[in-house]
């Protein structure tokens, strides 16, 4: 007779898991009685709102039209003292048409972003009430250790048709298959005597660029 | 009148230390006080936030309700989206697929973005002693690293340590584990994160493999988040080309909209923000972004025992906010330390003795490191009643017996009856702050004295609990 073989840890991490559960009696799912939002639906107001909240987080804020973001685009680089630019793909040739500096195109590797000064993206949406960004590696987002090495990070938001009020709106707009980064203000610390610090190892500068049609 | 009377036989490691400790207390005084006024302001922000209590509450329990299959069906999810999962009964076996993993690749470095799970099962030691370097990556666990320290505080480990302290622990240990600490660094906070920046970013650079935890799992969609503030995690978790998470079976939640309700509790009641200021989220590999190769390592240790008990099983509800810790009148005396675990403060005190079993003596005092004031139950996001489960403990110790318990017996008498009689209670802690000079340092008899010998008993504290919770409370 041969003993049948061990049952795998699968297998008794399972078993155990059911004769735990043996006697427990079902739970329903669970209610949702929490609200969808927490913000007027007015767009104006939600601007508003992404505004501060980003700005309260220490990201730098500005309001533009398409005609002016090459110039703030090329602005902005020239003040951090910009050398060099990541380019994700699909970002629109036009937000560089503002600047000399030297453009880096994807794939590069850890070293090369690392020495690279900026990068400049798009977002998947933003969401209000958190103040943040999310960005989903679509077009003109790239990878996401484009937005994590280079020091300086310019995010454009399309105010027409990319920013929630809340995180429950954004969940549906979201692709849970794509990686996905949330971006609420820069990096920070806060572990040494709980003094805030931006910038550890993600771009210790955010710009984010709400791009508005009027 | 002896150390034993309030029910705190053989709380661990030196609380008495830690209570003497002037620059411990103040730190946990400034930081726990600090972060709880914050989050009360994030958390008055939404008016919803009894009902997102209720939700994540519910959420959690009925998913572990259903673990098997919802612990199945991320299994599915995972590996369709190309990962692998790996199911580890214990702290040993984890250890193991983790060093079996790291070999396969040939490398000998990871770099860690802070976790629990893996704390909890000592991987770092683990691989040391395969000959694999595992790199700590968030700044408060690097300083708890090079000062080789124990964490103190889940969400700021190294909350026990002033700047003085970690400028003098860079200064001295950087240069030995890779780019030393730059010439005259000050304590200045935005220089020691410079300092931490700049020798951190060579191992981030160079890493093949990284190691993670992780906040949520989504059983439907077999997405794995972690939330973080400073972009270690992200580093670790897109740099590398391999990328182990090892994660407590318990993290699951069903469904991707799930998150929507976690999102909004765990920052607020953590970090005290609105956001935290990174979240990743990702399933299984993606082609040119991030590692092409994903290990998930489901871990029990120690959670099916927890998951068999009625009562106690709503411990695994946590999401490890650490809002019970800054709440707690313990822990802000005692230090994490004291818990003797890598769960410290409520959460600590009725997790480790589920995790662990009861039958140490460390373990079997724990449910008695508490107050019982409730606001642990008031806090938490998910609305665990810590103070019932630390009761239901209280008597699976006192039922247990046997030999090196009959201290825990003997208090659990004393402090059931005493804390049946609130009055008596009052009376009885003023009275033994009066006279905590009088208690003894050491714990009489086998077993205890084994694990007296080399720690002192808690003292007293010079007020009771109750006054300075009715004098501090807000
Ligand atoms: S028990 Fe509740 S309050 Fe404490 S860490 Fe867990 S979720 Fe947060």
């Amino acid at each position: 007779m041969t003993t049948p073989p061990a049952p795998s840890s699968r297998e008794r991490i399972l078993s155990r898991v059911r004769t735990a559960l043996a006697e427990a009696p079902d739970t329903p799912s669970a209610p949702r009685g929490y609200l969808t939002t927490h913000t007027p639906d007015d767009p104006a107001t939600v601007l508003d709102l992404l505004h501060e909240n980003l700005a309260d987080y220490r990201a730098h804020v500005h309001r533009a039209m398409e005609r002016e973001l090459p110039a703030l685009i090329g602005g902005l680089l020239e003040d951090h003292g910009a050398v060099s630019v990541a380019v994700p793909p699909g970002l629109p040739a036009a937000w560089l048409s503002g600047t000399p500096v030297e453009q880096r195109h994807t794939p590069l590797t850890p070293y090369e972003l690392d020495a690279t000064d900026a990068v400049v993206t798009g977002c998947a949406l933003a969401i209000a009430e958190t103040g943040t960004i999310v960005l989903d590696g679509g077009p003109g987002q790239g990878p996401r250790s484009l937005t994590l090495v280079p020091d300086l990070h310019i995010c454009v938001v399309r105010a027409a048709d990319q920013i929630v009020a809340s995180v429950p709106q954004a969940m549906p707009l979201l692709d849970p298959t794509r990686p996905l980064t949330w971006i609420s203000g820069p990096s920070a610390t806060s572990d040494i005597e709980l003094d805030r610090v931006e910038g550890v190892h993600g771009p210790r500068t955010l710009h984010v660029v709400l791009l508005t049609t009027r | 009148m002896s150390g034993t009377f309030i029910g705190m036989p053989a709380f661990p490691k030196a609380a008495h230390e830690a209570v003497r400790n002037v620059t411990l207390r103040a730190n946990l005084r400034h930081a726990t006080h600090t972060i709880r006024d914050k989050r009360a302001v994030a958390v008055a922000e939404l008016d919803d936030w009894a009902e997102l209590r209720e939700a994540g509450k519910q959420i959690k329990d009925h998913t572990l309700h259903r673990l098997d299959h919802y612990l199945v069906q991320l299994e599915e999810s995972v590996t369709a989206a190309g990962g692998t999962v790996h199911w580890a009964a214990d702290a040993a076996e984890a250890n193991r697929i983790v060093a079996d993993l790291v070999k396969a690749t040939g490398e000998t470095e990871v770099v860690k973005v802070k976790s629990m799970a893996t704390q909890e099962i000592g991987l770092n030691e683990a691989l040391e002693a395969e000959g694999i370097s595992a790199y700590e990556t968030d700044l408060a666990e690097l300083i708890v690293q090079l000062g080789e320290d124990r964490p103190s505080h889940i969400l700021v480990p190294a909350i026990h340590r002033n700047r003085g302290e970690i400028r003098d622990i860079f200064r001295s240990e950087m240069g030995k584990w890779g780019r030393s600490a730059p010439e005259g660094l000050t304590d200045s906070p935005a220089e020691l994160a410079e300092a931490a920046r700049l020798h951190l970013r060579e191992k981030f650079l160079r890493a093949k493999v990284g190691i993670s935890g992780a906040n949520f799992m989504v059983a439907e969609t077999g997405t794995l988040v972690v939330v973080e503030s400073e972009g270690n995690g992200r580093m670790c978790l897109t740099l590398p080309e391999t990328l182990i998470s090892v994660v407590g079976i318990e993290k699951v939640v069903p469904s991707w909209r799930d998150l929507e309700v976690f999102l909004q509790t765990l920052p607020r009641s953590s970090t005290a923000e609105r956001m935290n200021p990174y979240t990743s989220m990702w399933t299984g590999t993606s082609d040119d972004d991030g590692p092409s190769a994903f290990h998930l390592v489901l871990l029990d240790n120690g959670r099916t025992d927890a998951l068999a008990d009625e009562v106690g099983r709503q411990a695994l509800r946590c999401i490890r906010c650490s809002a019970c810790l800054n709440v707690c009148p313990v822990y802000e005396r005692a230090g994490g330390h004291a818990y003797g675990s890598v769960y410290p403060g409520p959460i600590g005190a009725i997790l480790t003795p589920q995790l662990r079993g009861t039958e140490s003596e460390i373990d079997a005092s724990l449910p008695y490191a508490s107050s019982l004031c409730g606001a642990c139950y008031d806090v938490c996001p998910v609305a665990i009643d810590i103070p019932e489960v630390l009761v239901h403990l209280r008597e699976r110790v006192a039922d247990q017996g046997g030999r090196g318990h009959r201290l825990e017996k003997a208090a659990i008498k004393a402090a059931g009856w005493v804390l049946d009689n609130p009055g008596v209670l009052a009376v009885g802690e003023r009275a033994a702050a009066r006279t905590r000079r009088l208690h003894p340092r050491k714990l009489p008899g086998p077993g205890a004295s084994r694990w007296t010998d080399s720690r002192d008993l808690p003292q007293m504290p010079a007020e009771p609990f109750r006054d300075w919770w009715k004098k501090n409370r807000t």
